[in-house]
Parts: C-alpha cells; structure tokens; sequence
C-alpha cells in the first residue's frame, strides 16, 4: 500500500499524503479530504482466476481507478506457432483457454481450412459441434461456480459444477485422450472417429444435465444474497460494449444480439434450431444469467447433433498432416467460443510454417472494459466483475 | 418475501447431500490410491516404443527415420541412427536408433509422434504415477526404459492393437508370398541358364527366403567377453555365461 502523488506516481514515503486531483467522469470522491490508497491485488491474489494484476486506487471503499496488468503467463505462443509447422501449433493452441481446448482447435482447423480450401465432412461437422457445445456447457458451469465462489459461497456451488465437469471431461477423454489437453481438431476433419458407446454415453450426459440446471437455478438465480451483489453492479452499456468490441455472452448480457453462430453460420450451425438469450441490464446478474440460458440452447443443439449424426469419413482424405504446405495467401477464420469471438488470423508464405499467425482472444478484449466497469464500486466488487467477465490467463496473455 | 431464495437454495444443497448417499449422479469421485477409475482405452500419457516378440533389441519397430523428432512441437525427441542394419518384421534391413531419449518432463503428451510415425513404432502410454525424486535423470527416459512389447499395447489399446496387427501381419504375408515367388523365379532362371551348378541355386533360394526376422551376425564384437552374450541385448538383460567362468567380470 503506498500513497500516491498527484500524477499517481508513487510518493516518496514519509507520510506524504496527497490526493488525486482531477477523479474519472463520473466518479464523485466520497472521502472527506482522505487519502488515496494504491493497493495491487494479485498477480497471487486467489479472486484474480490466474496471475493477473489489478492496480487499484482506492477512495475508501470506492475504486477510482483501476488498471489490469497482465503478461505474466506470456508464453510466447504466436512466435512459437509462427516458427513451428501448421499442426505443430494445434496442441499449443489448447493451452490457451485451457478451460475450452476443442473451441480452440477449432477455431484454428477452420483458419487453416480456409487458407488451404479443405473441405470437413459431414461426421467430422457434427462431431465438431458437439465437443464445441459440451465444451460451453463445461466453461459456462464451471463460470457459475467460480463466480459464486468469488462472491464467498464458498466451495458449494462450484463443487456442483466441477461434479457436472467432470462427466464431460470424461466424454472428451474416452473421445480424444485427454480431459483438458484435447488435441483432437485436425485440419480438414477429426483426428480419430468416436469410440463405440461414446455418443450413447453423450447422450447419457445431455439428457441428465437439465436436472443439475435446474438445481443450480433454485440454489443461486434467486438467492437474495447473490441478486444483492450482482443486481446493478457492473453495468457495461450496449455503446460503450460495442465500441470496445467486446463479444460473447458479455456483450449479449447487455442486449446486443450477436453471435458468430448465428452470424457467420459456421460449420454446420445454419442447421440447428436454437435461440440466442439476450440480456437487458448489462449487469453482474445479467452475464451469469445469459451464461445459464446458453447452457440451455446449447443443450437443444446438442440433442438435435447427437439425433442427426451421420456415418462416414471424419477427416478430408486430401489433408496430409506432414509437408502440409498452403498456398500463399491469408486467412481469418473465427468462432464463438464459450467466451467469445475467438479468431485465428493466417498469413501464409508457401512454407512450412505460417508467416503470421495471429490470435484474436476473447478474453484479453473483453478485459479492457474492466476498468469502466468496476469504477465508483467497493473493491469486494472488482472481484466479482472481474469473475462475471469470464477470463482465463492463458488466453490473455498467450 | 425475502430470504425465500436461501431456503430454496438450503434444501437443493440438502438434496445433493442425501443424494450424494444413493445417486452415483451425485457423487462422482472415488477414493484415490485405494480406488481407481477404470482408464478409458483412449487415454494417453507418454510415448514409448513398441517391440514385437519379448526382446526389445530384437524387435524394436522404429527405424530411426526421425520423423517424429523432426514434427514433435516441444522438441523433446532425440533420435542417434545406428550404422549398421538389421531386418525388421518383412525382413528388409533397416536402421534402428542407437540412441532414442524423450525427455517427459517436456514432452506435452499431445500425440503428433504416434500420428506421423509410419511403422507404428511410438504409442501412447497410459502409466501416470511416475513422480520421481530425480528431476532431470528420472525423467529423461531411454531406449530401453521406453521399449515395450507389443503385449502391453494390445492390453492398453486393444482396438487400435488388433486393427494394427493384422494389418503388419498382411503385410508380412505379403512380403513373404513376394518372396518365395522371387526366389522360385530365380532358382527356375537360374535352373534354366545353367543346370549344371544346381547346388548353387538351392543356397541362393535358400538365402532369399530366410524366414523373417533372422539376425545377421553381429558386425561388431567389442570382446571375447561378450562374444557369446546376446547380439545388441540390452545392458540389464546381458546373461552370465556359466560355461565360461571367468568371462564376465
């Protein structure tokens, strides 16, 4: 904790004790003459989902300003990818959310796919789809719980999510060999077919999961302690969401009715029926809201992929996985993933190995509002906006 | 009225308590060391390096083609080729790597080396209690601590195992048809262009139909020691040579 001069440059010690001049619109001190206090919560700090820093000037309880610092699990992800070849870089790309690692693959798959003009057949489409959708369900669970505990419910609700986790992390390992670390996506298709029994036991899965959503409703949506902490708190408006570009189910919270499935259509999504919950506050209560609704469209599209699945080939036999070498050219190839728009951007020389490889991560664009956000709120607040956000540091910083 | 939403939410944690005594839905974890979850056939932890029949000198798969160091995206593969050749399961000769590391404390169990292997040499493992005190040594695994016989894979991945199987072993049928029609073809050339070195011709059809498998003698013999000792066994496997006391130190 230090005290801050008035360029909010750390003062000299010596108990100088100055204020901050000129406050962020919209911000009224509510300390009489008090001093202003820098606290840095994090990188350890436990309500900071990884190593992340918040540089909080505090104003009493009241943040006045607030800076996310990040880069501490940099890990150098694009030079790797960029001097490595094309499916060389697939695994590394499930270490960056590692929450969602088939939402990840895909996104890259389809980037490649479309630099290099491979076509996915049918099976590996819906096979696509229904990793993607359970891999939301697992995020948006596990979302729930690490939000509730960030407001102090400790360990119930989000024990209540990793135990639904878990039997989708035992799809994904019975189907690609690892619960996180998928590795499964590979550029015109799937790596390898779905185990006798798997869809059986998928299904299994789908059809037990609304019982567990609807448990988790009546133990949170409408627990007092939960709507007092949430309601109002946070409120991103639709303007200032969509100039930041924020995407996924923050900017849906706030009522902005966009989503890459719907919008770009990719893979097969045009097929399915389902509907994008919209919210209207843009508040705390409004993201985690939004997140329980898409498990439940998600949960439609599920059933409707695992009743149409057809047989056939999972992989275009024209995909080589050595000497892949695309024409010169570039690509931008984009999901929603559970977080949001996640993008891959390709540049490719004629080589091995891309020129430029580009990651748009959802989670780091979605952080700048962070500060907007959380100012004029007590700082037990930061924690669970910064939770409703839904950030994984991997991602971030890549 | 206020406080409604806690008590609802008190009988839910109620529920999945009571629940968690009866439903298997609700209580999904097991006592660990004592009780194990069945692992799945797909699951993978580490390579290793499959040899058919019981010794791993003899029957390694890899060729030392260094495919699989070359498109390892960690780069924790490190392949020496051997200079010599023996013949693998066709009986073509074949390289076989002398040195072969993965060091697992970097290798990120992403499966790129089984999928671009072409002999079917590297396969995943699914052994996952392997801590070690030894940070750097203990982790740094070998040629001969990475062989195993194709038994074990067929007991972790038995699909996968059994669709590989008979695809080698067709081959190898093959391969052998292939060459025993060589070798009726040259012995009846040979017969035909000179009848009179008949016993020539049987020893070369003899030599071109040696069943697959066979050992050349060992180019090497670093010492009257080891003389009698398996070719290439591996350094734990080097058998005392009772009828010559004295030989082995």
């Amino acid at each position: 904790m230090l005290t801050l001069d008035a360029d909010g440059k750390q003062g000299g010690g010596g108990g100088v004790d100055r204020r901050f001049e000129v406050l962020p619109a919209g911000v009224e001190s509510n300390g009489e003459g008090g001093s202003l206090l820098e606290i840095s919560m994090g990188p350890q700090h436990p309500s900071t989902h990884g190593v992340f820093r918040m540089d909080v000037v505090l104003d009493g309880e009241t943040v006045v300003r607030l800076k996310p610092v990040f880069g501490y699990l940099h890990r150098n992800h694009e030079k790797i990818a960029e001097n490595a070849s094309y499916l060389a870089a697939m695994p590394y790309t499930d270490r960056l959310d590692y929450f969602c690692s088939l939402t990840n693959n895909w996104a890259y798959a389809l980037a490649v796919e479309k630099l290099a003009g491979l076509q996915v057949p049918e099976r590996a489409e819906f096979l696509r789809v229904i990793t993607a959708e359970l891999t939301r369900l697992q995020n948006h669970v596990c979302l729930a719980g690490f939000l509730m505990q960030d407001m102090g419910a400790s360990g119930t609700p989000l024990m209540y999510g990793f135990r639904e986790r878990e039997k989708i992390l035992d799809l994904f390992e019975s189907l690609t060999g690892a619960r996180m670390m998928c590795n499964y996506m590979r550029f015109g298709g799937c790596r390898t077919d779905a185990p006798p029994g798997w869809l059986e036991e998928a299904r299994g899965v789908v059809d037990r999961f609304p019982r567990f959503l609807d448990e988790f409703e009546n133990l949170l949506s409408g627990n007092e302690i939960m709507m007092a902490r949430t309601q109002g708190v946070g409120v991103l408006t639709r303007e200032l969401a969509v100039s930041a570009s924020v995407t996924g189910p923050v900017l849906r919270a706030c009522g902005v009715d966009y989503d890459l499935r719907k919008v770009d259509g990719y893979g097969i999504y045009p097929r399915f029926h389902f509907r994008v919950p919209l919210g209207d506050h843009g508040d705390t209560y409004d993201r985690y809201m939004i997140r329980i609704l898409e498990m439940r469209e998600s949960l439609a599209i599920l059933r409707q992929a695992l009743d149409q699945i057809p047989e056939g080939p999972v992989i275009d036999p024209k995909a080589k996985l050595r000497g892949f070498r695309p024409k010169p050219g570039e690509a931008y190839g984009r999901i929603e993933a559970p977080k949001g728009e996640l993008g891959f951007y390709l540049i490719s020389d004629g080589t091995a190995n891309p020129y430029r490889y580009r990651v748009r991560p959802p989670s780091l664009i979605n952080l700048t509002v962070l500060e907007d956000l959380c100012l004029g709120h007590n700082v037990a607040d930061t924690v669970t906006i910064l939770g409703s956000i839904d950030i994984v540091l991997g991602e971030v910083d890549r | 009225m206020l406080g409604v939403g806690i008590i609802k939410g008190l009988a839910e944690t109620g529920r999945n308590f009571i629940g968690s005594y009866f439903d298997r839905d609700r209580l999904v974890t097991v006592e660990y060391p004592e009780q194990r979850v069945p692992l799945r056939e797909n699951f993978r932890q580490f390579p290793f390096l499959v040899h058919d029949g019981q010794d791993a000198a003899i029957g390694l798969r890899c060729v030392a083609c260094q495919i699989c160091e070359k498109e390892c995206p960690p780069q924790c593969i490190y392949i020496e080729k051997s200079k010599d050749k023996k013949p693998d399961h066709l009986g073509k000769p074949q390289f076989f790597p002398a040195v072969f590391n993965i060091d697992i404390s970097v290798c990120m169990s992403c499966q790129i080396c089984v999928e671009v292997c072409p002999f079917d040499a590297i396969k995943m493992d699914q052994d996952f209690e392997l801590s070690t005190a030894d940070r750097f040594g203990g982790l740094l695994l070998g040629k001969t601590q990475l062989a195993r016989p194709n038994t074990h894979f067929q007991r972790i991945h038995p699909r996968e195992a059994a669709e590989i199987d008979t695809r080698r072993a067709d081959e190898r049928q093959k391969a052998e048809a292939k060459a025993k029609a060589d070798a009726e073809a040259k012995a009846k050339a040979a017969a035909a262009a000179a009848a009179g070195t008949a016993a020539a011709t049987t020893t070369a059809a003899v030599d071109a139909a040696k069943p697959v498998g066979a050992r050349p003698a060992p180019t090497t013999v670093p010492g009257p020691a080891s003389a009698r000792a398996l070719p290439g066994a591996g350094a734990g496997t080097v058998p005392a040579a009772p009828s010559e006391p004295g030989g082995q130190v």
